[in-house]
């Protein structure tokens, strides 16, 4: 990766944290609603992956969608909105954290059931296949999602059918409190793959240089009509599942370990090494404080949503 | 435009013709379902369509109706406008999640920023001894979803005009046919003009009492009617056509009219759509012109069993419907 991309991803990550770092204050002052699942820890799958993609590709995330959004490109101020429940928001109140969306960079949208969107992602790369376009689907999904049916159901029709797809399994480790190890027989689940027929791989998601690697391999080998492949990227978050959940389940030492290779961390490092200076470094982290205090003040700027407008938005 | 009455059409060519022209017309038009492409569905709807569109349009899909139900949905996103078939309605529980928390919501949740064109057409009811897992009426299910379209029409023509408004329709409806109407013959316009969802047709107009029905049932409430017109008893027979948009208003100015009001479906009373209907009729200033009790006829509440008495036992059958209103009325 040249250094300028390099330092646009290192931004991009920032931004992602600095987010998602935002939200949780915001949660723990009682600013905000709901609940929310944050991507803090799992930020270079994100960057890797979206930041490989062309104008015209498409995504569709998770419960923990906040980071694919940031890394699609969309405004974090409308994104604060939306979580604030504000009119101004990307969905204009109506979705808020787990439905956070924006169609218009490509983002089908986060999905509040698990494995939800991966059928959805194969339908647009099927739609793609109909058109004859040139582009790739990106369906991004934790790792809870694998044991559901419709996900299964998916990867088989992107398979037999060859469509220009990525799926993604981020596994941090996790699905709310059962961890992985409970819930596989397998080691690693990028070997579902051979089920499938189709190309599995297991990545280290701390490290961006690896997830971009793979993330290359995997698009252009559904853009040239090769067909899906199926990525394991292994991670952790740090936080526990949504607003509530303190992650008592965690055996202790287990997060400081993950932290030791914090993903922002090994593209600083990474950075230095390459003659970034230190003090560009930090003007780049100002700048995506900065974005994410304006993106507040945004949010909360922003008039909520008139009831009026919620039986217009039933049917199309 | 192009009018020609054809003498009479198949209820299931007729769905097969829209089919082959909403494909002609508009390049975003596809279907996808199981054994759909060669073997030309379960019910024979899309007999010939892979020959004529090709299999990038016409997709044979595993049994797998979550996940083709999904991708129809993200396709729908996408800006086409893909025909689903499921090949018995029963099967649709496989796709609730899709269904209901994705095709229905999609619209919604985004703040309306993207639509779903999706049609799902699906055969359903009893009456031909399919037993319990493949003779449901499960309509009142998606009913009960804001998000959702549902439609059920009741001869060919209506097939022909309602299916092509479907599918121009921006929003998830999902298109309900009877599995005995497929032979139901009738008179078909070969016209692309649209029926508008969500407006009834007076089948029989009468003066005595209104009965709302729908799909196949309503055949067997007209045949009904007739039978109780020879003995003096005039109904007049709504056929609903569209479940949601519900058009109330055609049967509440029916029975301002007649005074009194009946539902005729086939789906299991509890629950039914019948009964929304009598709540909305009975919300409305038709109220006060009730002369008495109203009704609703529909399966007994129970699973349809297989062997054939006990199939017609639990089905409402003309004689069963006949009897029913003249206790009623008398």
């Amino acid at each position: 990766m040249k250094t300028e991309v390099l330092l646009a991803r290192f931004k991009m990550m920032l931004l992602m944290r600095r987010f998602d770092e935002t939200v949780d204050r915001l949660y723990a002052a009682g600013k905000l609603y709901g609940t929310i699942h944050l991507y803090i820890g799992q930020e270079a799958i994100g960057a890797g992956i979206c930041g490989e993609l062309q104008h015209g590709d498409v995504i569709a995330s998770t419960h923990r969608g906040h980071g694919h959004n940031v890394a699609m490109g969309s405004d974090p101020g409308a994104m604060m909105a939306e979580l604030l429940g504000r009119v101004t928001g990307l969905c204009h109140g109506f979705g808020g954290s787990m439905h956070i969306a924006d169609q218009k960079l490509g983002n089908l949208g986060a999905n509040g059931i698990v494995g939800g969107g991966v059928p959805l992602a194969t339908g647009a790369a099927l739609s793609f296949k109909i058109r004859e376009l040139p582009y790739v689907a990106v369906s991004f999904m934790g790792d809870g999602a694998p044991n559901e049916g419709c996900v299964h159901e998916s990867l088989n029709i992107a398979a037999i059918w060859k469509l220009p797809i990525v799926f993604v399994i981020e596994n941090n480790q996790y699905g709310m409190s059962a961890p992985v190890k409970d819930t596989y027989a397998i080691e690693r689940l990028s070997e579902r793959a051979v089920a499938y027929g189709m190309p599995g791989e297991s990545i280290d998601g701390q490290d961006i240089f690896k997830v971009v690697e793979a993330a290359r391999r995997a698009i252009d080998r559904a853009r040239s009509g090769g067909g899906p492949t199926l990525l394991e990227m292994i991670t952790y978050r740090y936080k526990g599942h949504s607003r509530n959940d303190p992650a008592r389940y965690r055996p202790a030492g287990e997060l400081d370990a993950w932290k030791a290779r914090d993903p922002i961390e090994i593209v600083r490092a990474r950075l230095l090494q390459d003659g970034a200076s230190e003090a560009r470094l930090a003007e780049i982290t100002a700048e995506a404080e900065a974005a994410i205090t304006a993106a507040v003040a945004f949010g909360e700027a922003g008039p909520f949503p008139d009831p009026k407008d919620v039986l217009p938005k039933v049917y199309a | 435009m192009i009018q020609t009455t054809t003498a009479e059409t198949l209820f299931g060519k007729a769905l097969n013709w829209t089919i082959a022209t909403a494909m002609e017309t508009d390049p975003n038009v596809f279907i996808i379902g199981e054994d759909i492409g060669q073997f030309g569905g379960a019910f024979g709807i899309t007999k010939g369509l892979v020959e004529k569109f090709g299999k990038p349009r016409v997709l044979d899909t595993p049994i797998s109706e979550a996940g083709l139900v999904g991708v129809g949905v993200g396709a729908a996103m996408m800006g086409m406008r893909p025909i689903v078939e499921i090949q018995f309605s029963d099967f649709l529980v496989n796709a609730m999640d899709q269904i209901v928390n994705q095709a229905a919501k999609v619209h919604f949740m985004f703040g309306g920023n993207v639509n779903v064109p999706i049609v799902i057409r699906t055969p359903f009811g009893g009456g031909v001894g399919l037993a319990a897992q493949h003779s449901q009426s499960l309509e009142a299910w998606f009913y009960h979803v804001p998000g959702l379209k549902v439609v059920a029409p009741s001869t060919p023509d209506d097939a022909r005009g309602l299916l092509f408004a479907s599918i121009d329709d921006p929003n998830p409806v999902i298109f309900f046919e009877h599995k005995l109407l497929y032979s139901v013959k009738g008179p078909m316009h070969e016209s692309i003009e649209r029926i508008p969802l969500g407006k009834a047709v007076v089948r029989r107009p009468g003066k005595d009492a209104t009965v709302v029905s729908y799909s196949f049932a309503m055949h067997k409430t007209l045949e009904a009617a007739e039978k109780l017109a020879a003995s003096g008893i005039d109904l007049e027979v709504i056929d609903l056509r569209t479940l949601y948009p519900l058009d109330i208003g055609t049967v509440i100015a029916s029975v301002e009219r007649t005074g009194r009001l009946a539902v005729s479906h086939e789906a299991v009373v509890r629950g039914g759509i019948g009964g929304d209907i009598i709540a909305q009729v009975c919300g409305s200033k038709a109220f006060s012109k009730l002369k008495g009790p109203v009704l609703r006829i529909g399966a007994k509440e129970s699973p349809v069993p297989y062997s054939p008495p006990l199939e017609s036992y639990v089905l409402p059958s003309v004689e069963h419907i006949e009897s029913e209103l003249r206790a009623w009325l008398k």
